[in-house]
């Protein structure tokens, strides 16, 4: 399945782009697993998405909770999104 | 409800104005405008660029605006945020809410200020003496929201 993934501030600039289509191979459906392949790609990808940092992610635009995620499954034509902490206000 | 992001200022005293216009029931307005300042973590701050996640930003305001409904008497509320190039002095933000009592009109203002300042997806990029930075978060927003669970 495919799924449209997003970047945003320094791990936009980290990675070198902001959006991507990601092919997961089949059996690879949970947020985990989709980390798991970006981190795979080496480099900078395993630098910046390394489990002790501190990646937040949304899906289909919903922030996922802080620590959570590595289980939550996702589908098809999800919007996923990998960013730093929020800093607004 | 009115939820904005967007690359202009505001003008806080009309939105104050508008919250409770020709609304009897109105008792009191309580804001909050958070401004550009010219020195973070010991760096001066020459401009700050503030980049969002189009969609995502405004579903996450409606959110905590929901949220704050929820829990206090909320007649109606603005959240203005902007996004793009911010020089020192600027405006960022701005909440504004219409309630009946002083007492829910300050806790919703505040419960939306500290839910943005985690959850909404916007980030800072300063522009220092030393060069570009993205600001970092601040434990001390998670311990402000911790403090309403």
């Amino acid at each position: 399945m495919k799924v449209k993934v997003l970047y945003f501030a320094s791990l936009r600039e980290q990675l070198g782009r902001g959006s991507e289509e990601v092919e997961l191979p089949v059996g690879a459906s949970t947020l985990g697993a989709l980390r798991a392949l970006l981190i795979g790609r080496g480099g900078n990808w395993q630098t910046a998405l390394a489990a002790d940092k501190p990646v937040r992610m949304a899906v289909n635009q919903d922030m996922v909770p802080r620590g959570a995620g590595q289980e939550l499954a996702i589908k098809g034509g999800d919007e996923i999104a990998f960013f730093p902490p929020v800093t607004g206000g | 409800m009115k939820i904005s992001v967007q690359l202009e200022d505001f003008d806080a005293g009309r939105e104050m104005a508008a919250v409770r216009a020709g609304n009897p029931k109105v008792g009191g307005v309580a804001s909050f405008v958070g401004v550009v300042r010219d020195v973070n973590d010991g760096a001066g701050v020459a401009t700050m660029t503030l980049e969002h996640y189009p969609g995502m930003t405004e579903k996450a305001l409606k959110g905590i605006v929901e949220e704050a409904q929820a829990r206090w008497e909320v007649i109606d509320c603005t959240v203005i945020h902007r996004y793009g190039i911010l020089a020192p002095t600027d405006q960022i933000v701005l909440v504004v809410v219409a309630s009946s009592h002083r007492g829910d009109a300050f806790a919703a203002c505040q419960f939306i200020m500290d839910y943005l300042k985690t959850q909404a997806p916007f980030w800072k990029k300063e522009v220092t003496p030393k060069g570009a930075r993205w600001v970092e978060a601040k434990d001390s927003d998670d311990k402000a929201v911790d403090r309403w669970k």
